[in-house]
């Protein structure tokens, strides 16, 4: 005989099993009512910048087509454009332009830059310099200058602060802000992420960094570079030069599911969640 | 065959199993990380990963020097700052302390060892980092060796000071007796006859503890600055040098793994078989060092 809880029990695990396999009806090749064909499933896969932006595209987009399924991972920008190359992952997701190596290593690679981010030169509050040249900014991070007072602050050492090596934010800073030949002192503290660029910079005395527009808060102080602050408005109207791209990357003309969520970003309704996000929209 | 015995031959084979499985996962990862890493060992070289002093991924340059410096000195610096304290707990502990003393603080040293290291990282981070940049120094920020070798000293201090208790336990009460017998004071006692016969114990429990420091990632993260750079005094006095940024191995990989791709990955495996080679050292001298105090004590 049946207790009334065993009975609760067979009745709710005998609904669970027939919502399981009517769900989800796309999947299921239901032509009538649906005249929605996208189903299925794909795998982003790379840079920690392009994420989070990516995570509210990919909701934003299963929101208004329920059979599809867009998981989105981190990794690294060098991991999207490997996964992306290899097929291990659907899309691959590149916060810096793709490198003429990688072309060679993946020549059926295919770009699409979905938003631009810019970078920042950041310092700790108690700095009283509010802006650098770019040449001072160069002389900082390679270590020829290591005082505040050879900038117009006071005296007080300054303490650079970077990302690690293959960091797509790095890659960007050094292609963008330090161009060819200019090394990141070897003296420098390395953090390996955005957030504790934040915290390392915001906490240590005549500290100096660079983060991405999407990360800035009050906790540490944005320099203008040559005159210009680093705002969206002056990056948007290309005064402001220090832009990178972000990008996905997919090997060869995406199709399915891929080109419909790619198409998506770019419809205006994507493209407002990029500049939510605090990116750049790539419409101008 | 009995029913009884057939269970007990059963249980046999399961333990074999479970104590083969340890052996074939230690084999597996030892072959996996190497598997890994050829491709660095074959391009870069081992004595050019060994003994180079650069290490810039970005211009194929691989040199493990700075990072095995790094990981050298914090140990060195967390075993001169620990040890004593350490030591002393387990003499305390052992000889003078009294019974309900010995049943707060034995506990307090196990709880010591199991808080997780990040919030070891965190305590350094917010308290350490901010005291160390009080010494006016060149190039001092507060992240390097000295914060990390603090941070260390006590993260290894659970390991020495209860193997080291063990080992001064182990010394049989005769010698003692002997001791005060022939008129030495307590401490006489503990310095002239307890340590000395304690000592391959305490030496292993000093290896044990170099072992653990040695590994230790995430603390070392947050307080060690992760500067690629031979640590220098800076043109200072020499104890100067551990106000100096630096990066362990472990750190070497897990700050740059992520994005890692091709020969940079495989530079980061190889640093990893540089630990594993440097940790199964460390383990076997503890070994040997703990059979010769096994035998000596019986003899």
């Amino acid at each position: 005989m049946m207790t009334p809880v065993k009975a609760l029990l067979a009745a709710s695990m005998t609904a669970l099993l027939a919502a399981g396999c009517g769900n989800p009806p796309d999947r299921a090749g239901d032509t009538g009512d649906s005249t929605d064909s996208l189903g299925g499933e794909i795998t982003v896969v790379g840079s920690t910048t392009v994420q989070p932006v990516a995570e509210v595209l990919a909701g934003a987009f299963e929101e208004l087509h329920p059979g599809c399924v867009i998981t989105v991972q981190g990794g690294g920008s060098s991991v999207g454009v490997t996964s992306a190359g290899q097929g291990a992952a659907d899309i691959g997701s590149v916060s810096r332009d793709i490198s003429p190596g990688e072309f060679a290593e993946f020549p059926g690679l295919v770009v699409h830059t979905i938003a631009r981010d810019g970078i920042a030169v950041v310092a700790d509050p108690g700095v009283p310099v509010d802006g650098l040249t770019i040449d001072q900014v160069r002389g900082i991070f390679s270590g020829s200058i290591t005082n505040w007072s050879a900038v117009g602050g006071p005296d007080m050492p300054i303490v650079v602060v970077s990302r690690e090596e293959g960091s797509g934010t790095r890659g960007a800073f050094e292609e963008l802000m330090l161009g060819e030949g200019v090394q990141i002192s070897s003296g420098a503290i390395l953090q390996a992420s955005n957030g504790a660029i934040l915290t390392t910079v915001s906490g240590t005395p005549g500290a100096i960094g660079y983060l991405s527009f999407g990360y800035l808060d009050p906790s540490v102080k944005a320099l203008s570079i040559d005159g210009v602050a680093p705002t969206p408005a002056n990056a948007a109207n290309g005064t402001y030069t220090a832009v990178r791209p972000l990008n996905l990357v997919t090997s060869g003309d995406p199709d399915g599911l891929a080109r419909a969520w790619i198409d998506f970003i770019y419809s205006a309704d994507g493209q407002a969640i990029v500049v939510e996000q605090g990116y750049l929209s790539v419409n101008g | 065959m009995t029913r009884k015995g057939a269970v007990e031959s059963a249980m046999r084979t399961v333990l074999l199993c479970a104590g083969l499985a340890s052996l074939l996962i230690v084999a597996m990862t030892g072959i996996f990380i190497l598997r890994e890493a050829m491709p660095a060992f074959r391009e870069v070289g081992v004595w050019r990963l060994l003994s180079g002093s650069e290490w810039r991924p970005g211009q194929e340059l691989y040199g493990l020097l700075p990072m095995i410096a790094g990981s050298g000195l914090v140990t060195l610096g967390a075993v001169c700052l620990g040890l004593p304290i350490a030591l002393g707990c387990g003499i305390f502990l052992a000889e003078t302390a009294p019974g309900w003393i010995r049943g707060v603080v034995k506990p307090s040293i196990e709880l010591l060892a199991g808080i997780p290291s990040v919030v070891y990282g965190l305590f350094g981070l917010v308290v350490l980092v901010p005291a160390v940049r009080g010494f006016d120094y060149p190039g001092n920020a507060g992240f390097g060796l000295l914060s990390a070798s603090i941070v260390l000293a006590v993260m290894i201090l659970p390991t020495i000071a209860s193997v080291s208790e063990v080992a001064i336990r182990s010394v049989p009460d005769e010698y003692r007796k002997g001791a005060l017998a022939l008129g030495s004071t307590r401490w006489e006692m503990i310095r002239t006859v307890v340590l000395p016969a304690a000592r391959s114990g305490i030496l292993s429990a000093v290896v044990l503890g170099l072992g653990r420091a040695v590994g230790e990632t995430i603390a070392m993260i947050m307080v060690i600055g992760n500067s690629v750079m031979m640590p220098s005094a800076m043109g200072g006095p020499l104890p100067g040098i551990f106000l100096s940024r630096a990066r362990t191995l472990t750190g070497n990989i897990a700050v740059e793994m992520s994005y890692a791709t091709g020969l940079h990955s495989s530079a980061l495996f190889a640093t990893g078989v540089v630990l594993f080679v440097l940790i199964m050292l460390v383990n076997s001298a503890a070994r040997a060092l703990m059979a010769r105090n096994a035998g000596g004590g019986r003899g």
